[in-house]
């Protein structure tokens, strides 16, 4: 039972593990892990060596149906290779699946599987014919492409029909044409025919593949009344994706790409269940064999990981504690030291001795990368931004091993809790839980050496771990939210001590892998921010943010930030980037809650109100005086600000300050003038 | 946030005692580096942290302070102090008498139940009765901590389910009780 089990997770293995090593393990030895392995890859090979040789065929048609144009000149029929080449693999893809599970069809829809089953055996049948008598089926299609036409047919008499006539073809070569019309008739009747009892059975239509309307048909049919046929959705995805990676070869003529995209699109929504909003926003991220992977890894659960609280025990002591109570791990990859990956347990990995000691904490494999990033030093002061459920955060304290201090702030209370939990189970001390606005950072306390800001978003890297996404995030979200992140990167960035001697350094992560909510987020924070540059974030793998997307440019330096994708690192989706603050916040820059930081003081049409403490005039002079000596002695050290005083113009200030300060005191402004007027006289 | 006055710094220290003996005065030295252990209280919670780490918490208002260092218990409404699991790792730092419990008995006692003699593995020699005690397993982890039903010497000529130790507060508590453990603001 164990097995099936063991099987997926074993999909979910990351990259950094050799599967040799794995296998060799003691402890996995007599565990039939290999031999399933194997099949599904034996059985991948097959389909590919089945695409390819469709492939391989699929130069031979092209020519043909130029000819069948010209010599009949009935374009109606429209013999597609794309669609031949389909037939022929969905032949060979029932054909495994019949190796793989012989009995196992009765899954299927009744009446689909049923027909499912014929139409492999025919296909089979038309396979074997195809191969004994290849070369005689070779070249007479080559001598007359309008014979082709029988392929796109899919109906199984038809086909069987067809190939008689086929050989009687041969024998007879003269009456040809007349053949071949009759053929085309029948066809058409039978389609017809076919088309009028789709209500009945959806397979057939299906498999003609490409024609749009009827596929919109279908899947809405699919949608709405009964369960998709997978299967055929499966098939289709992987052509049409087959056919965008070679466009130029393998494309319909009159057909576009965006319609194929379209098409594509539209399928990925039937088959995994997406908003179209969010499946064209995800697609548009990769090519479309890469955004196919993704689709598909997103049905995958990760592996679980564990990560050593080293504050407590060693990687290599929990491991073997964990071992002799039956869990099957390793360490998660070279780039950690200590993460656990597990593979199997007998026991609740949440209610073991060693857990409930605190010796481990169970923390998704990502979600290491921004406190690496981070690596905070000991005795710094870290803030947490958004903490909860607190693996990160105890994960910064086991770093900087419980001394310094790390704020932990989470906005929700309630996770808070869970988070008190961890950070008591686990049995760190430096950590203060507080539960703010993380926008009201700067406010609050500033000066921090460094801050981790994994800011809440859309969730579209952990869709294996929360499938909702896939529907409930739509538009709005993709505004709202990456408008918070971008409030809450300012202030992270704002409560950031650039002076720092270790620090000076911010993180910024998400476990989302959209555009809005990491690259444009970050893109703001450097033009709104000209005190802090991207830094390399420090982690070994991970592909580079993106610099141009869909016609947007981001600052080069966004290839320092690191994406991570589940299909290419087996994680959950994420984005990382590192900033390092070079100097203070300019006074005047615009603050998270969108107001101009420094109250007044900056802003020119309103009032300057000074609120340095207003001395008599001659002290202020002499004041400035010295100001100015010490300014045009320091002039090289000394902020440039200083370097040129203009007394005349201080006076102005002055002047106005006084007149400010008597208002605030109620007392009338211009009864300043006076006396100096009194004096003057 | 405040300091604790000094009827509840009497209650706390007394029940400290208990498990710590005289080295509790540990638990308050000055540490290499200058800087030292308070206790504060926040919302009826008794806090032990470093001196500099509560001077910065200051800067956090009541109701967004959540916790703050190592959590020791709370204050009953009725002026008692009750000592939390989330004590243990002082305890255990400073404990006076402990007890180490075989590998079969720690589930029983991760699920609440009280030590009986045949899951204890070793035992502090000089233990008198109902006297507080860090509960280690064999290996030296800490599991909770409790209150001894015998003196060691009488444990000896215990039949093997007669109780040892009474449970006051074990690691499954984390699990069991994480919604009344913390605060929640």
């Amino acid at each position: 039972m164990g097995q099936g089990r063991r099987m997926k997770r074993k999909q979910g293995m990351p990259e950094a593990l050799s599967e040799e090593h794995f296998a060799n393990l003691k402890r996995k030895a007599g565990l039939p892990v290999e031999p399933p392995v194997e099949k599904a890859s034996l059985s991948n090979k097959k389909r590919k060596t089945a695409k390819g040789a469709a492939a391989a065929k699929k130069p031979e048609p092209a020519p043909k149906k130029s000819s069948a144009k010209k010599s009949n000149g009935k374009a109606k029929k429209l013999p597609e290779p794309a669609e031949d080449s389909e037939d022929e693999e969905m032949g060979d893809e029932f054909d495994l699946d019949q190796l793989e599970d012989d009995g196992s069809a009765d899954e299927d829809a009744s009446s689909g599987g049923k027909m499912k089953k014929i139409w492999s055996d025919d296909e089979n049948d038309s396979d074997d014919d195809a191969e004994e008598d290849d070369s005689v089926f070779d070249s007479d299609d080559q001598e007359e492409g309008g014979k082709k036409g029988k392929f796109v047919f899919s109906d199984d008499e038809d086909e069987s029909d067809a190939e008689e006539k086929l050989t009687a073809a041969n024998i007879a070569g003269l009456s040809r044409r007349l053949d071949k019309k009759l053929a085309e008739d029948k066809a058409i009747t039978e389609t017809e025919m076919q088309e009028s009892a789709m209500q009945t059975n959806i397979d057939g239509p299906k498999i003609f593949g490409e024609e749009d309307d009827e596929d919109d048909e279908l899947a809405d049919k699919s949608k709405s009344l009964l369960a998709p046929d997978l299967q055929l959705l499966r098939q289709r995805i992987t052509d049409t994706i087959r056919v965008l990676d070679e466009f130029a070869k393998l494309a319909e003529d009159g057909r576009s790409r965006a319609e194929y995209t379209a098409q594509l699109l539209k399928d990925i929504c039937a088959y995994y269940g997406y908003s179209p909003y969010l499946a064209e926003k995800l697609f548009n991220l990769f090519t479309p064999r890469e955004a196919f992977a993704f689709f598909e890894a997103n049905e995958m659960p990760r592996p679980v990981v564990i990560r050593t609280n080293t504050l407590r025990t060693h990687r290599r002591d929990l491991a073997q504690a964990l071992i002799n109570r039956g869990v099957t791990l390793e360490p998660v990859g070279k780039w950690s030291k200590v993460g656990l990956q597990i593979f199997e347990a007998n026991v609740p990995l949440g209610a073991t001795p060693e857990y409930l000691a605190g010796h481990y904490i169970i923390q998704a494999a990502a979600s290491f990368l921004p406190v690496m990033a981070l690596s905070p030093q000991p005795n710094e002061r870290v803030l947490d931004m958004a903490s909860a459920p607190g693996g990160k955060t105890t994960y910064c304290s086991a770093m900087m091993n419980n001394t310094g201090m790390v704020f932990a702030n989470d906005p929700n209370k309630q996770r808070a809790k869970g988070l008190i939990g961890n950070v008591a189970r686990l049995g760190v001390r430096n950590v203060i839980v507080c539960s703010y606005d993380g926008r009201e950072f700067p406010r609050v306390m500033g000066g921090f050496d460094r801050v981790l800001l994994d800011a809440p978003c859309s969730g579209t890297g952990v869709i294996s771990k929360d499938p909702s996404v896939k529907t409930n995030k739509d538009e709005k979200d993709f505004i709202s939210l990456p408008h918070m992140q971008k409030q809450l990167l300012l202030s992270a960035i704002d409560s950031v001590n650039h002076a720092s001697e270790t620090g000076g350094f911010l993180v910024y992560s998400t476990c989302s892998v959209t555009i809005e909510e990491n690259e444009s987020v970050v893109a703001y924070a450097l033009s709104r921010r000209p005190n802090v540059r991207l830094v390399d974030a420090g982690i070994p793998f991970g592909k580079e943010g993106f610099t141009s997307y869909m016609g947007k440019r981001f600052h080069p330096s966004l290839k320092l930030t690191r994406r991570f994708y589940p299909h290419a690192h087996n994680i959950d989706g994420f984005y990382v980037a590192k900033f390092q603050k070079i100097g203070p916040t300019p006074p005047n820059a615009i603050g998270a809650a969108g107001k101009k930081n420094g109250n007044a003081a900056a802003s020119g049409d309103e009032e300057v109100i000074d609120k340095t403490p207003i001395t008599t005039d001659e002290d202020t002079e002499t004041e400035d005086k010295s100001a100015k000596k010490k300014s045009k002695g320091k002039a090289g050290t000394e902020k440039s600000d200083f370097s040129a005083f203009d007394e005349d113009e201080d006076v102005k200030y002055i002047e106005k300050a006084k007149k400010n300060a008597m208002r605030r005191r109620g007392l009338d402004p211009k009864s300043l003038k006076k006396p100096k007027a009194q004096e003057k006289k | 946030m405040r300091p604790l006055t000094e009827e509840e710094t009497q209650a706390v220290f007394k029940k400290l005692a208990e498990y710590t003996g005289a080295s509790l005065k540990n638990i308050i030295a000055p540490q290499e580096d200058g800087d030292r252990n308070v206790f504060r209280l926040s919302q009826n919670r008794v806090y032990v942290v470093r001196l500099s780490m509560a001077n910065l918490a200051t800067s956090i208002a009541r109701d967004n302070l959540l916790s703050l260092g190592t959590c020791l218990g709370k204050f009953t409404k009725s002026g008692k102090f009750r000592i939390h699991i989330t004590a243990l790792p002082i305890l255990a730092e400073h404990a006076r008498h402990k007890l180490w419990i075989r590998p079969n008995g720690v589930m029983p006692f991760l699920y609440g139940g009280n030590i009986v003699k045949a899951h204890v593995g070793r035992f502090s020699e000089d233990c008198p009765e109902h006297q507080g005690l860090v509960v280690y397993t064999m290996d030296d982890v800490p599991l909770g901590f409790g209150v001894s039903a015998r003196s060691t010497a009488e444990s000896r000529r215990l039949d093997p389910t007669g109780v040892v130790c009474f449970r006051q507060a074990d690691c499954g508590e984390y699990l069991r009780d994480e919604d009344t453990l913390f605060q929640s603001g």
